[in-house]
């Protein structure tokens, strides 16, 4: 094996494409703002600078490991030229650490203090610019950008979207939308991925709190909250507990504390989402039309469709996804007790991602003219609620949901990660409802990470080609490659954040490989620790369907395309 | 259509044939300098002139494979001509345009006016003797030829031989001396390895800065996996005060197209592209010429001479930027990106232009080409020094007496440089200093006069020889200013990308602009050292590495004159506005009052008739004051 030496340490070089990979493999944390693994490398923060031993500058994330190298990560003159930078990326950055909504989390704030910053030597003389809050999202703050380009290439190079990319030159360059605009007036899907990777609070996600706060606070409302798959998996990892770990009976007993008058579960509506799906599925293929059939519970995924492949708009399922269910049967739930009691039923749901902000907001997601979705927050806003209720998350006692809204299938919560949609979907369309089938089905390639996924099931008579894909980069090759006539199915599942929900633009951060991996793990525990296992088992659901949605489905648990 | 290499033979001899023929050629000089002194008046004039006297002369040159002529003037499609009246690329001497050269006298008429035009179609044309009051004089010695004055007899015109000798507007002024011999060689003599290894062994170094060897390049290219390569010119010639690439491209385009068709076929390349930046416009225009009358001869484009070889050449106008001219950020902005420098490696020879294999050499070195493949390496490595063989082109600009464009051998000193091609320093002041390399080079001084100019002397003095920009400065030049210059132009010029050059070179340029100013810092120089030394060290590209020299150099050179801007608030110069104190010599002044009923700000008093005073606390350095005395009273202390 080959080997090189950093810090007076042999390493074994084991495939790894550049010496960055050696030095964090060797035990060394060495600060950088624009190297992410899954990106091109970009070489600009200069933070990763090493010195050979002829005394030369390298930069480790683009620097190839050869045999015999010899390198050093802590010179005197390495330390010297890493203050500096970040000295100077503080000079022309704002210093309001205490009340920005990144602090904590800030990886500027992070590194300047592992550096040892203990004053800055320059004037601040950048100019302030207006923060761009045009999209229901994200918010865009250039003066806290540091021009790393994270998120300009998570958003060509992940989700082949392109709503931002640099302007201007040298000290004047900028990361924004084309020709100045708006983020609302761009391609933006609002994934909240950029936000994912900004080091520092340039991309935040817009908040919903206060209009939270205040529906609590106010008597004439009856406050419901829906929760998704992916948040129990996710927030438990600021309070304490291992990655991955499911803390949903927490967060039901906090929210209760919190003053929300019922507490339900959207994998109830993931379960609606199943039944729906599959039968408009089996209806296409019967007819034979409008396929491959696109999942529609990804509202980035959508939007992303809609702009960027409109060609395809009509493959999309024209089921609500399991948040737009879940309202609009919620309203309809409490339509009769509202009038009766003098009250307005104001939904919320906890979501791990930022677009689902913007789907709120489609036509096509009204009722009847109505907005079914009042608010939504996120992972990340959640936990900010729990803090600024002084709850002590880790210690109270784990409660269960309301009913009849809180009771659901395994199948519903693994909506969650990429692939899961599809399985439930196999599971419900399964002849055999046994634990073979659905080992069988776990099997069946639908599951893991890679960004494209294909799988083929018997149906019948009929053979079902499948694709699922995570990333919209990713769904741009299916579509491309359908396009060209290279790639037939019958089923597409998308969903725009790589590995899926878990991984979604709310969620809290760091969000490394290991972190991924915990709340996927997590997902699937949740599933397999359930009681049911496929979702025409929901006993609630039946009863459900029969007494509220009957006869209303088309209004209730589709989407309005008309409106659109 | 040439379709064989006899064709190509034939169409030479016939070329050469009709030059020979001219009993005498009028070339008017029509590079940028020129032609902006008013040239293309000169050129109208003189075709007028011919004209009318109804002699029979050839303004397109010769006939059959060259393009048309653009139809001002008349012409003659047979090749057997009186004479030529032809529209010349830059002769070099600058200083001295718009210039005129008159085949078969070689004289050489210098700042030539419409006006003149009639005396010299009279008196050289006609009776072939010169125009006295035309010619170039120094020291009182009158020079006829062009060849003897001193400016051009110290130089070795090998890549600029043509330049200013023929009608860089047709294929057969340079087919007529010897153009395109090179590629026939290459084509029908040699393979693609020997002519690869024929400038290895030439140890021909790339031009433009780096200094990389050629021939090494060619070799990586035609070595990779990946059979789509490319050959790309870097013409983005973009150093303050540098024109060497842009004389060759108007006055010689013939030969690095040449120099590039070679390259594509040494490498095995279909296609080659020419990043010219968009201030060039005339030589856009004339390589866009140059290109369709080669691709109308058969000598670019499919199956080339009936060889079955294939090559293509684009032309791509940069829009401005600096950082363009850098290999990864020029490819970038070929292919439609944003210009911006990217991490190596991958380098350009693996994955350059569409991420394919690429030659990446600038205008010089694909110029140089040519005359290595013509006449052996082995030939041109006894010009030169021995690591830095053959000729470089230098744009000499500054506080000189002959401003413009020289070549000479590599290892040529400053010396020889400043005082015997460039006539000394203007106005008979002492020599300060050069800056060379453009705004990412050093600083030489007194001390380096006799330093031979090759690569390697030059790396090991802190500078670079760059694309060849030489400012020479006298004693009246203050370098922080200087430094301030190069550093406004880098910092306006950096992309963005990578911090240290980014936010470096605004900070830095922030210090010197408050030295100049007089608010500097002794802090504040141990500031400029640290920020110069980390944006060399971590920089992301060519151009970031070497931002800071300008400054690193003078303040080691020049220490003296930042601490007494710093510490004296003093510029000795008096180029430093805001450090300047204007004295009311009281012995000139005649107490006429105009200065202080000039002054904006009434720092000015005094009694009518009795010496003025000027309060330096109000005093804001306008100067007008000073301009203004009818005395000649107010001067900078």
């Amino acid at each position: 094996m080959d080997y090189m030496t950093i810090d007076g340490r042999c390493v074994p070089i084991e495939g790894e494409k550049n010496i960055l990979a050696l030095i964090r493999k060797a035990g060394i944390d060495l600060p950088t703002f624009c190297y992410h693994s899954e990106l091109s490398v970009y070489g600009a923060c200069r933070m990763c600078v090493v010195e050979d031993e002829r005394g030369r500058i390298l930069a480790s994330c683009s620097e190839q490991p050869r045999p015999g190298m010899v390198i050093r990560t802590n010179t005197t003159k390495i330390r010297k030229y890493r203050k500096l930078i970040i000295e100077l990326l503080l000079a022309s950055h704002c210093r309001d650490c205490t009340v920005c909504t990144k602090n904590g989390n800030c990886e500027l704030q992070n590194i300047a203090f592992k550096v040892g910053i203990h004053a800055v030597r320059f004037l601040n003389n950048r100019e302030q610019v207006p923060i761009d809050i045009s999209s229901p999202s994200i918010v865009r703050d250039p003066n806290k950008c540091i021009l790393c380009g994270d998120c300009v290439r998570t958003c060509a190079e992940i989700q082949a979207v392109g709503a931002i990319d640099f302007a201007h030159r040298g000290s004047n360059m900028e990361v924004t939308p084309a020709f100045g605009k708006e983020l609302a007036d761009t391609d933006c899907v609002g994934c909240g991925q950029c936000r994912v990777v900004c080091p520092t609070g340039a991309l935040t996600i817009r908040t919903n709190v206060t209009d939270v706060w205040n529906a609590v606070a106010d008597p004439k409302k009856r406050v419901v909250v829906q929760i998704a798959p992916a948040v129990r998996v996710a927030i438990g990892e600021k309070f304490g507990f291992p990655k991955g770990t499911n803390v949903m009976g927490k967060i039901v007993a906090a929210l209760r504390l919190m003053g929300f008058d019922k507490v339900y579960d959207t994998n109830f509506a993931a379960d609606l989402t199943i039944m729906e799906e599959s039968k408009e599925f089996a209806e296409r293929l019967k007819n034979n039309e409008k396929l491959p059939l696109f999942t529609s519970c990804c509202p980035g995924w959508v939007k992303f469709c809609e702009t960027k492949y409109p060609e395809f708009a009509d493959n999309i399922s024209t089921c609500r996804s399991p948040q737009g269910m879940f309202s609009a049967v919620v309203k309809e739930y409490f339509a009769k007790a509202d009038e009766e009691e003098g009250k307005e039923t104001f939904v919320v749901s906890i979501m791990p991602c930022t677009a689902k902000k913007g789907e709120i907001l489609r036509p096509d997601n009204f009722t009847d003219g109505r907005q079914d979705t009042d608010s939504v927050i996120t992972s990340v806003e959640l936990i900010r609620m729990i803090r600024q209720a002084g709850i002590k998350f880790d210690e109270i006692e784990s409660e269960a949901p309301d009913m009849p809204f809180g009771m659901a299938s395994g199948a519903a919560s693994i909506f969650g990660v990429t692939g899961g949609v599809t399985e439930a979907v196999l599971r419900h369309v399964s002849e055999d409802k046994d634990h073979k089938a659905l080992s069988q089905i776990s099997f069946s390639g639908v599951r893991g990470i890679d960004g494209v996924k294909e799988a083929t099931v018997q149906l019948g008579d009929r053979e079902v080609k499948i694709a699922v894909a995570n990333g919209l980069a990713n769904a741009a090759l299916i579509l491309e490659n359908i396009k060209a006539g290279e790639a037939h199915y019958d089923f597409v599942e998308v969903m725009a954040c790589r590995r899926g929900c878990i991984a979604g633009g709310g969620q809290p951060l760091p969000m490394g490989p290991r972190t991924k991996a915990g709340r996927s793990d997590g997902i699937y525990a949740v599933d397999r620790e359930s009681q049911i296992r496929f979702a025409d088992d929901n006993p609630v659901m039946s009863q459900i369907y029969e007494d509220v949605i009957a006869g209303k489905e088309h209004k209730l648990l589709h989407r309005n395309v008309e409106n659109v | 259509m040439l379709k064989s290499r006899q064709d190509l033979i034939d169409a030479r001899n016939q070329a050469k044939a009709a030059m020979e023929n001219e009993k005498f050629r009028i070339l008017i000089c029509a590079g940028t300098g020129c032609l902006a002194g008013g040239s293309a008046k000169i050129y109208d004039k003189m075709c007028q002139l011919v004209k009318d006297a109804g002699l029979d002369v050839n303004v397109e040159f010769g006939a059959g494979v060259a393009h048309g002529a653009n139809g001002e003037c008349p012409s003659h499609e047979n090749a057997d001509k009186a004479g030529g009246v032809k529209k010349s690329g830059c002769h070099g001497f600058c200083e001295m345009g718009p210039l005129v050269r008159i085949e078969p006298y070689n004289f050489l008429y210098i700042k030539v006016k419409e006006e003149d035009c009639e005396e010299i179609f009279n008196t050289t044309i006609l009776k072939g003797e010169p125009v006295e009051r035309l010619l170039y004089e120094m020291d009182g010695v009158k020079y006829k030829a062009q060849e003897d004055i001193p400016f051009y007899a110290k130089q070795t015109r090998l890549v600029l031989k043509n330049c200013g000798h023929i009608d860089s507007e047709h294929l057969n002024e340079y087919l007529a001396v010897g153009g395109y011999s090179a590629l026939e060689k290459a084509l029908f003599d040699m393979t693609p390895d020997e002519i690869i290894n024929e400038i290895y062994e030439s140890d021909l170094r790339g031009r433009g800065g780096g200094g990389f060897q050629t021939g090494y390049k060619w070799k990586q290219v035609a070595r990779q996996e990946e059979k789509i390569r490319y050959v790309v010119c870097n013409g983005d010639e973009g150093d303050p005060g540098a024109f060497m690439d842009r004389s060759v491209m108007e006055g010689d385009p013939h030969k690095m197209i040449e120099g590039m068709i070679i390259a594509g076929y040494a490498v095995g390349a279909q296609e080659g592209y020419i990043y010219v930046r968009a201030e060039y416009p005339l030589a856009i225009s004339r390589l866009k010429i140059a290109i369709a009358q080669a691709e109308e001869a058969g000598l670019l484009g499919d199956d080339i001479l009936g060889t079955g070889y294939s090559f293509k050449l684009h032309i791509n106008r940069g829009a401005g930027a600096f950082v363009c001219g850098e290999g990864s950020a020029l490819t970038a902005s070929i292919e439609g990106e944003r210009g911006m420098p990217r991490t190596k490696p991958p380098r350009t020879v693996e994955q350059g232009l569409f991420a394919k294999p690429t030659v990446l050499n600038n205008v010089e070195t694909y110029a140089n080409v040519p005359m290595i493949i013509t006449n052996g390496a082995q030939w041109y490595k006894g010009i030169g020094t021995e690591g830095s063989p053959g000729t470089k082109a230098f744009a000499v600009t500054g506080s000189i007496n002959n401003t413009g464009l020289i070549e000479v051998p590599m290892g040529t000193t400053l010396r020889e440089i400043v005082y015997e091609i460039g006539g000394g320093i203007k106005n008979g002041k002492d020599f300060k200093a050069v800056q060379i390399g453009g705004p990412s080079g050093g600083c030489l001084i007194g001390n380096h006069l006799d330093v031979p100019l090759d690569f390697d002397s030059l790396k090991k003095m802190g500078a670079m020889i760059g694309s060849g920009g030489l400012v020479i400065m006298d004693e009246d030049t203050c370098m922080v200013e200087v430094a301030r210059f190069f550093m406004n132009f880098t910092q306006n010029e950096s992309c963005g990308k990578c911090i240290p050059c980014r936010e470096g070179t605004k900070r830095m340029l922030e210090i010197l602009e408050d030295i100049v100013a007089g608010r500097g810092t002794m802090e504040q120089l141990d500031m400029l050292q640290e920020l110069g030394e980390a944006i060399t060290d971590t920089a992301l590209c060519g151009l970031g590495k070497s931002a800071a020299l300008p400054v690193l150099s003078t303040l080691k050179l020049f220490r003296d004159e930042y601490v007494e801007h710093v510490v004296d608030k003093k510029c000795r110069t008096g180029n430093c506005q805001a450090l300047r104190t204007y004295k009311i010599d009281p012995e000139k002044c005649k107490g006429c009052s105009k200065c202080a009923r000039n002054c904006p700000v009434s720092a000015i008093s005094g009694e009518i008739r009795s010496p003025y005073t000027i309060d330096s606390s109000k005093c804001i350095k306008c100067g007008a004051c000073e301009s203004d005395c009818p005395f000649g009273a107010i001067t900078i202390e």
